[in-house]
């Protein structure tokens, strides 16, 4: 259980965060979505206990993170993956965590291969390894105090597609065995397939919360023309839908799937594709709702790169 | 929020009655893990092998070279524990400083969030490692000793100057750590911990006036005979001062860093 409850943080003078409320049940995957300088980390890093936040305050199975005895024990972390020491090999990392909170270390092979990190790399100094190597072995690290609650900062951040799924798989399993799950992206499609809830933040703010139905409801409907582009535009402006263009080619309309199609029918124009807009809709959802941030990158999702620190 | 609504089971650990997820990592626990990443990164072990190495150097070259009379473990043991004495710190630094240049702090803190625990372990084991290198430069010396006795008294040994010396090892060693949490950056604080004692002496030295300080203030001047002989309650007296300055300041600073310091 992750309970937040109006977290605000300032920086100078400027609110990075502000009154920032939701809740995670047990059971659920969280996504936590919004573009860099949102205001994701933050809320991460108050909820985590690293942050003193100005107002508002946030509870970990019931209470603050700090007055867990072990917290180790109860809830897996993993705010940024690039933050282990580069000279130490990476079962050692994962046998100082399993040190500190009393925690088998004899469990550190077999996690890192359930990470799927292999023996060899195992042994490697983590300044050897790559982002994505980073990313499990802070995945295995989050993992090693069998926790109840994991908190995972851009855990894909750096994964191949391989792994992103390896981990929405493993996330999915956690949560199905009861464990609570929030984790954060900056890219719609990292979370949506496992999220059961979806927090938007941009700006500071929570734009807009609730499962993807929710989200979607009244999202519009996805058509593409199979070759004739503009006479679709047109079919939609004559049949008084409004139209919009997707970046990835064809066009959301604000009307229902059915509506479209007789429009598309009305203009002679062959479809290759007509439904609800759901993941296109969900990302111009995301970023019609995050755009207004002042430091929102421009909606280009390819481009949307995490900053390096 | 009740504990028993979130529990699940785990297959690769059947979630059993672990004591140890309830309760508190004890100091002791702490002060283990704060040992291990004394030596457990590759900066980390190469800095404790130079140590030995150069060590045993010193008590080698003192037990063949130095005059035959010298050959004694009193005398040799003097010059390994100086070694050890300058090398400590950096490794007490390095403790603190690479939590942040390393931003494993990150980790520690999230593990235990209650940063005076970190710090106590720190210390701790910064403690425990002095004793330890007491322990091996005392080896050392005796090895450096048996290469060539001197003919007289060579095996003879103050149980006061033993104390003393593993009393000097451990301030040497904390002096680091607190410099280390003060500055917070690595190479900085290493840099520090020599030049500003040797600044602080050089201008006592040279300013009129200023010799009086010196005299009570100077690490250089009223901390290292504490390996030769025992000091008078005078000298007691300076020694006390002297670690106001080096040790009581900066760890206060470093205390109020480590533990309000913002984690990125």
């Amino acid at each position: 259980m992750i309970e937040s409850h109006g977290l605000t943080k300032r920086l100078g003078g400027r609110a990075v965060v502000s009154d920032v409320t939701f809740a995670c049940a047990p059971g659920t995957v969280t996504g936590f979505l919004g573009p860099n300088g949102a205001g994701k980390t933050t809320t991460m890093r108050m909820l985590c206990g690293l942050s003193d936040p100005d107002a508002g305050h946030a509870e970990i199975l019931g209470g603050p993170y700090r007055a867990l005895p072990n917290p180790g024990r109860r809830v897996g972390i993993l705010l940024d993956a690039s933050a282990q020491h580069g000279g130490r090999r990476g079962q050692e990392t994962l046998t100082l965590s399993a040190l500190t909170m009393g925690a088998d270390p004899k469990r550190v092979p077999e996690l890192l291969d359930r990470v799927g990190l292999e023996k060899r790399a195992a042994r490697q100094r983590v300044k050897a390894y790559s982002l994505g190597m980073r990313q499990r072995l802070g995945i295995a690290n989050a993992l090693i105090g069998d926790p109840e609650v994991l908190i995972l900062d851009e855990p894909a951040n750096g994964l191949d597609p391989e792994g992103m799924r390896w981990m929405r798989g493993l996330l999915r399993d956690f949560a199905d065995r009861g464990g609570t799950v929030l984790l954060s992206s900056h890219l719609l499609h990292e979370v949506e397939a496992v999220a059961d809830q979806l927090l938007i933040i941009g700006g500071g703010k929570i734009v807009a919360a609730g499962t993807r139905e929710e989200l979607l409801a009244g999202a519009g409907t996805l058509v593409r023309a199979a070759d004739d582009a503009p006479a679709l535009a047109s079919a939609m402006a004559s049949a008084g839908l409004t139209a919009r263009a997707h970046p990835e080619g064809g066009f959301i309309v604000e009307a229902e799937p059915e509506e479209v199609g007789r429009a598309a029918l009305a203009g002679g124009v062959a479809l290759s594709r007509l439904g609800p807009s759901e993941s296109a809709g969900l990302e111009q959802l995301f970023f019609d709702l995050t755009s207004g941030a002042p430091d929102a990158p421009t909606p280009a999702p390819a481009d949307l790169q995490e900053t390096v620190r | 929020m009740s504990t028993a609504t979130a529990r699940f089971d785990d297959p690769l650990s059947p979630r059993s009655a672990d004591a140890a997820r309830e309760h508190r990592p004890s100091l002791a626990t702490l002060t283990r893990v704060e040992l291990r990443k004394m030596y457990d990164t590759r900066a980390g072990f190469w800095l404790l092998l130079i140590c030995v190495l150069l060590t045993l150097l010193v008590a080698v070259l003192s037990g063949l070279f130095d005059d035959t009379d010298k050959h004694t473990l009193s005398s040799i043991f003097n010059g390994t524990s100086q070694v050890v004495t300058l090398l400590l710190p950096i490794v007490g630094i390095l403790l603190v400083t690479s939590e942040w240049s390393q931003r494993t702090a990150q980790v520690t803190f999230t593990l235990v969030p209650r940063r005076g625990r970190v710090l106590a372990a720190k210390v701790s084991a910064s403690v425990v490692l002095a004793l330890v290198a007491f322990a091996v430069a005392l080896v050392l010396a005796a090895v450096g000793t048996a290469l060539d006795p001197a003919s007289d008294g060579a095996w003879s040994l103050s149980a006061g100057v033993l104390a003393q010396t593993a009393f000097y090892i451990v301030i040497s060693t904390l002096m680091g750590v607190a410099l280390g949490a003060a500055i917070l950056l690595s190479a900085p604080a290493i840099v520090a911990s020599f030049v500003l004692p040797i600044g602080f002496s050089v201008a006592t030295n040279l300013i009129p006036g200023l010799d009086g300080a010196a005299r009570w203030l100077d690490s250089g001047t009223t901390l290292p005979d504490l390996t030769d002989h025992i000091y008078s309650a005078h000298a007691w007296a300076r020694v006390a001062t002297t670690l106001l300055l080096w040790l009581a300041l900066p760890m206060a600073i470093g205390a109020w860093r480590f533990l309000r310091g913002e984690i990125r």
